[in-house]
């Protein structure tokens, strides 16, 4: 076992020792744990190992490593701090909880994404704490009119069981299935539609997570018009058909597309990471001379690229490392590359080599409409 | 299975998973010092379906006020691509027929290091969309064996896609290459440049020609280029 996978697994037991402790913790030594649902539990712990070692793994490999580090760093770092707590309710606002990034993509996928992941957050505020026995309900003594919620065994709320807030709480997976099939639709429109998405999508990746997510929305509701229209018809059925399609999709949380939902944060380090770069030393393009980035960008790159093997390093040369050659005079030097070769084989003139640096290449579309898609490729490519 | 890379090691971001493979008799050739800077290879980019709207090709004037030197430059899909190595989200995949595919898009948290990294200068960041896009040989055409955009349009065709038979036949002083040097790193790649058929070398040494000057520059005046400047 090498030592990144001994990391990895010490990680996946711990959590997940830790959450069965929680369970065993918060449905009071199991007296609230409902039986009948242990399958989920267990679904859900096996989840929780292997998501775990996953995450554990990946922050191991090198860029992710320096990023984790560098992310927390700059995070903390002095007089930042306030700013940065102020920026990161800001983007969890926007970013995540309204997913701005994704609607500037399209707009169609913005609602797709939204649908789905509030569908799926509303399911699982609802579905882990009934199962780990963290919430339950319970009817007031003395007063049979009354529910009353609780939550780690501590009662927190009373509602009446005939009221719009009984019907509405009781009812939240069907409107999470709701947003979820609709999500789930739109998504799937696009993929049978769109010929870009057809070229790239694969099943496993692409599909399977919409076809579990469509039929554990659809087993679900079922159950529901099972017991409320049905007189329970088939529901011992439906309930196992239910189970067998969240324990699925439980146990490929860690496998498949799922994973991007515990990767995403990460974004979050990534813009800290920027900010303080953009504010402080910048790194010259040793070639051309003109700033394109932050130093510790370079820095952080070159670091990174030694630890996966890469070799880049000039030596004898004032630029040193390839790293510290912006992005256009790479494309300018490719072309000058190969133009030598042809020396004197196209156009018969030989050229005299000048030892000077050559000026800042220029895109020669600029201004007619193809310029840079943001900021950033604003300032790596025009510095 | 994953894919061994040039340096020995198993790659992660290989996938053999494949709907539809670029075929293997298919090759894309780039030819710099035909480019006349005609920008038809940015307009037909911006139609490919894969990243409709938005052109991925980097055309850029090698040195404006001394020289009429262009140079296209698409993705070269690298055998062990630094881009997807660096990338800390795991986002670039490189299926496996060779095409080093864009950033997936749920996974991409656009930290800029593969712009950084890329040793050709490839790769864009969106900032608003927060995600990479760069150039992925029209997946959704050479995966069917269809010319991606640019080589289709491109009249000189410094951009090329065809069969190497048919690049013999069509530029007989002519030989592809797909080795590059970086200072101490070597890199192999899908895509091929051309380079003069009796070339002593294989090897396209791009570092080595980095403070050289652009081609032609010697047929523009001083005074051209100072009015230039000044412009």
């Amino acid at each position: 076992m090498t030592r990144e996978v001994s990391i990895a697994t010490s990680w996946g037991v711990g959590l997940t020792l830790a959450l069965g402790a929680l369970i065993v913790a918060g449905s009071r030594n199991l007296a609230h744990f409902d039986a009948a649902l242990v399958a989920y539990t267990f679904s859900i712990l096996f989840a929780t190992f292997g998501l775990t070692y996953r995450y554990a793994m990946w922050l191991q490999r090198p860029p992710t490593a320096v990023y984790w580090r560098r992310g927390w760093q700059v995070f903390f770092r002095s007089g930042w701090r306030l700013r940065n707590a102020g920026t990161w309710f800001r983007r969890l606002v926007s970013e995540f909880l309204a997913n701005r990034f994704i609607f500037q993509r399209n707009r169609l996928r913005g609602i797709t994404h939204l649908l789905i992941m509030w569908g799926c957050l509303i399911a699982v505020a609802i579905t882990f704490p009934l199962v780990f026995g963290w919430l339950h309900f319970q009817p007031v003594a003395g007063d049979l009119s009354l529910y009353e919620a609780v939550i780690f065994g501590f009662p927190v709320f009373r509602f009446p069981h005939e009221s719009a807030v009984a019907f509405f709480l009781f009812h939240g997976l069907v409107w999470a299935s709701f947003l979820v099939i609709a999500g789930v639709m739109l998504a799937m429109r696009r993929r049978m539609r769109e010929e870009g998405a057809a070229a790239l999508q694969r099943f496993a990746e692409d599909f399977m997570p919409l076809i579990l997510l469509f039929a554990v929305s659809l087993t679900g509701l079922m159950l529901t018009a099972s017991y409320t229209w049905m007189k329970g018809y088939g529901y011992t059925f439906i309930a196992i058909l239910h189970a067998i399609t969240v324990i699925g999709t439980f146990l490929w949380l860690p496998f498949g597309k799922f994973f991007h939902i515990f990767q995403r944060p990460a974004q979050m380090g990534v813009g800290f990471y920027k900010d303080v770069g953009r504010a402080e030393a910048k790194a010259c393009c040793r070639g051309c001379g003109h700033a394109f980035t932050s130093r510790m960008h370079v820095e952080d790159l070159m670091e990174v690229e030694r630890k996966l093997g890469y070799r880049y390093e000039i030596p004898g040369t004032e630029a040193e490392h390839y790293q510290w050659i912006c992005p256009s005079c790479r494309r300018a030097s490719l072309a000058i590359a190969q133009g030598l070769l042809w020396r004197g084989r196209r156009g018969g003139v030989p050229l005299e080599a000048d030892a000077r640096a050559i000026s800042m290449p220029v895109r020669v579309n600029r201004g007619m409409g193809e310029g840079p898609l943001g900021v950033e490729d604003a300032e790596n490519f025009y510095p | 299975m994953a894919r061994r890379n040039t340096r020995g090691s198993l790659n992660p971001n290989s996938e053999s998973v494949l709907l539809m493979p670029v075929p293997d008799n298919l090759e894309f050739f780039i030819d710099p010092s035909r480019c006349i800077g005609c920008q038809a290879c940015i307009q037909a980019c911006s139609e490919c379906d894969t990243h409709k709207g938005q052109s991925m090709i980097q055309l850029d004037w090698v040195d404006r006020a001394q020289s009429t030197q262009t140079v296209p430059v698409v993705c070269m899909h690298c055998e062990s691509p630094t881009c997807a190595e660096v990338c800390p989200a795991d986002a670039i995949k490189r299926t496996g027929d060779g095409v080093v595919q864009t950033a997936r898009k749920p996974r991409c948290i656009a930290c800029n290091n593969c712009v950084l990294a890329c040793p050709f200068g490839v790769p864009k960041m969106n900032t608003g969309m927060n995600l990479m896009m760069k150039c992925d040989m029209c997946y959704d055409r050479a995966s069917v064996g269809l010319k991606p955009m640019c080589a289709s349009v491109c009249p000189s065709q410094a951009l090329a896609f065809g069969t190497r038979e048919e690049m013999a036949r069509l530029r007989p002083s002519a030989r592809p290459a797909n080795t590059f040097q970086f200072g101490a790193q070597t890199i192999r790649t899908k895509v091929n440049i051309m380079i003069p058929r009796d070339s002593p070398t294989d090897i396209v040494d791009v570092t080595s020609s980095m403070y050289e000057p652009a081609l032609g520059c010697e047929l523009l005046d001083g005074l051209f280029a100072e009015s230039l400047y000044e412009g």
